[in-house]
């Protein structure tokens, strides 16, 4: 059974009378010690599918049909009350900026401690020695100095450090981590991303991982999922996504990285932007970007489409793959033919 | 290619005092009142050429003055101590009436097209001020006109020159900063981090405007960044920093291939490639340190594995190698590190 199963989720925000999509037919599953990753440019939806998994969403934002299950709960249509049971506990997030997300005015272990004992009911020294425990196992030294520091005091690594630990405090079965590295260094971040990998292993752990690096997605993540204008588009084996990209999307982003072309030479860049919320495209809303676009991809939506190896909503890949399949299918016919002759 | 080189920095130092107050500045210490500053030291000894036409990148980790190196340069910050000179002339101590021949011929691009940008005035305000500033013959018609072909020059269609920058995108933002700066025609651009605020997608074109314009202008660029693909890709020579010094500076080609400085090198480990077969990358003890204490010997003596009782009490020389680039590194000086 998957641990954590997205069906058809949409996700609307409704802002003056009028309702725009944000998320649209999003599906995935997730199994337990699973990696993946969501990539796409700002925009794209990522963060908000990242939210709306543990019902996050502020106003005006909300879940406007689909179901996101947790081995068999429903979470979108859990209260407040329940959905606290699940955050942290089950479900832990990682935010893109650490400073943001610790509170200035609380120390490291106040904020640590009150997060194990809102959920589970022991007493302040216990708490402070798991708090200590874990501080040390995301490595960071002299845990017990660093426990009555505040978060001002600690750099921006060893801040991203104690998330994790929190993150951990509760043994959550899912953590998502929402863009983790973006606000370090190349340096920092290889560590960060080498903790990650390390935490979840041993406690294995799921990761969602939400990023816009693909060379970060390439090191965490089994399986990618690549989204554009609030939809999924392909679903993939993280090597064989940047082996054998399919989307004419997923295909652009990889080779407008600067290591895909010679060094002097102009980028192979996407022409335009993402489409905003407000006026997306008709049919594939890729289609205004998209070098292979044919009338109807103007007029209609590509369905998801599975050729063995990765999932692609594209009417190019389809018809690839139809003329792949007649193929086979006209040779089918001629063997049963031959066989059936044979019998007679 | 010209031989002078177009920008000159020597021993260029900058320091910021820390306790801003007058007041807070006296302590008692052995029973006396003392004065007492403590400062952040930016920048230790910068030494670099810049070169008519070419690209030098700057690399490094948040705090080691990449920025600082730029605003001191473009004259937002003044220098503590060192020169920079422009071809010519010396340009650091200038007070401002001076300089401002030379504002013309340098311009610079920030990180954050959304800060960046005045969100009270139009595109159009945005390019008139520096165009109108700066050639004071123009008539109204000729600044429209140049700012039409300006705006057209970097994709930006002339007819959106009355809107404000909140209804542009990121990519959009940075090319009409890109614009603002070439509005002036320098020879000279700072490009302070250009790109960390864009998608993949939208960096390429900014990327490949930055080259066009540089292919029609002859521009110089001084592009700081810590995104290492984006340096490998469009960098002439690399310059990378360290807590305030230049460990490393090579062409793009040597530094990639053969990274001598252990800092170099645990940096390039540390870039997430596409490829399977990534090595580990090399993992450096502990984090930038403070640079409050002025560093005695090496600065990275406290990350590097290879760090011997010289580099904790002497300073490296930057030492010109076989292959042209030139390291700040004892050991490598010494042949215990190749």
């Amino acid at each position: 059974m998957n641990l954590l199963t997205v069906n058809n989720l949409n996700v609307s925000f409704h802002i003056k009378g009028i309702e725009l999509a944000a998320l649209i037919d999003v599906s995935f599953t997730l199994n337990r010690g699973e990696r993946i990753a969501i990539v796409g440019e700002s925009g794209a939806g990522k963060s908000i599918l990242g939210l709306s998994i543990v019902n996050l969403l502020d106003k005006p934002g909300y879940i406007k049909s689909g179901s996101v299950k947790l081995e068999n709960k429903e979470l979108s249509k859990m209260n407040t009350r329940q959905l606290q049971e699940i955050r942290g506990k089950r479900i832990a997030m990682i935010f893109q900026d650490p400073m943001m997300t610790l509170n200035p005015v609380l120390t490291i272990g106040a904020q640590l401690v009150e997060a194990i004992r809102s959920h589970t009911r022991i007493s302040f020294k216990d708490a402070r020695n798991i708090a200590i425990e874990k501080l040390h196992s995301v490595q960071i030294a002299s845990p017990e100095r660093r426990f009555d520091q505040y978060p001002h005091e600690l750099s921006g690594g060893m801040r991203q450090r104690v998330i994790i630990a929190s993150v951990l405090l509760l043994n959550p079965d899912i953590i998502i981590a929402d863009e983790p590295t973006t606000a370090l260094d190349v340096t920092i971040q290889a560590e960060i991303i080498q903790l990650l990998l390390d935490v979840c292993h041993d406690n294995s752990m799921a990761l969602i991982l939400i990023s816009h690096d693909l060379g970060v997605v390439s090191r965490v993540a089994e399986r990618t999922l690549v989204m554009y204008a609030g939809r999924i588009v392909e679903e993939a084996p993280t090597l064989e996504l940047i082996n054998d990209p399919q989307h004419p999307y997923t295909q652009g982003l990889l080779n407008a990285l600067p290591q895909m072309s010679l060094p002097g030479q102009r980028l192979n860049q996407i022409q335009g932007n993402m489409p905003a919320l407000n006026d997306r495209p008709s049919g594939c809303a890729f289609h205004p970007r998209c070098p292979y676009a044919t009338q109807k991809c103007r007029s209609e939506q590509p369905n998801f489409i599975y050729n063995g190896i990765s999932s692609v909503s594209c009417f190019l890949v389809e018809d690839m793959l139809e003329e792949e399949n007649s193929e086979e299918d006209s040779l089918d016919i001629e063997y049963a033919t031959f066989h059936d002759e044979g019998q007679l | 290619m010209n031989t002078t080189p177009l920008i000159q920095i020597s021993h260029l130092e900058k320091s910021f005092i820390t306790k801003s107050s007058w007041i807070g500045q006296w302590r008692l210490r052995r029973g006396k009142i003392r004065r007492s500053k403590e400062s952040v030291h930016a920048l230790n000894g910068v030494n670099l050429t810049i070169n008519q036409g070419e690209t030098l990148c700057i690399v490094g980790e948040t705090g080691c003055g990449k920025s600082t190196l730029a605003r001191v340069l473009m004259g937002l910050t003044p220098a503590t101590s060192g020169e920079i000179h422009y071809q010519d002339q010396r340009i650091d101590h200038l007070n401002d009436h001076k300089r401002m021949m030379f504002r013309r011929r340098m311009q610079m691009v920030f990180q954050n097209p959304y800060a960046s940008l005045n969100p009270r005035m139009t595109v159009y305000q945005t390019l008139s001020e520096p165009i109108a500033f700066h050639n004071q013959q123009l008539n109204r018609a000729e600044i429209n006109l140049q700012i039409e072909d300006l705006l057209e020059s970097v994709g930006i269609s002339p007819s959106s020159a009355d809107r404000y920058p909140h209804e542009f995108s990121g990519g959009q933002r940075q090319r009409i900063s890109l614009a603002r700066a070439l509005s002036v025609e320098p020879d000279f651009i700072v490009a302070d981090e250009p790109l960390s605020a864009l998608d993949v997608s939208v960096q390429a074109q900014v990327l490949n405007l930055m080259m066009d314009k540089q292919e029609e202008r002859n521009l110089t660029y001084l592009f700081i960044t810590h995104d290492l693909a984006v340096v490998e890709h469009f960098a002439t020579r690399v310059a990378v920093m360290y807590l305030g010094r230049v460990c490393e500076l090579a062409s793009t080609k040597a530094l990639f291939s053969s990274p001598k400085h252990p800092y170099t090198q645990a940096l390039l480990s540390a870039i997430p490639r596409l490829d399977s077969n990534m090595t580990q990358p090399i993992r450096l003890i502990g984090e930038v340190p403070t640079q409050i204490e002025k560093p005695i010997g090496c600065v990275f003596q406290a990350r590097c594995p290879y760090a011997n009782q010289r580099c904790y009490e002497t300073s490296p020389k930057m030492l010109r190698q076989t292959d042209g680039s030139s390291v700040a590194c004892h050991a490598i000086e010494e042949g215990r590190l190749s």
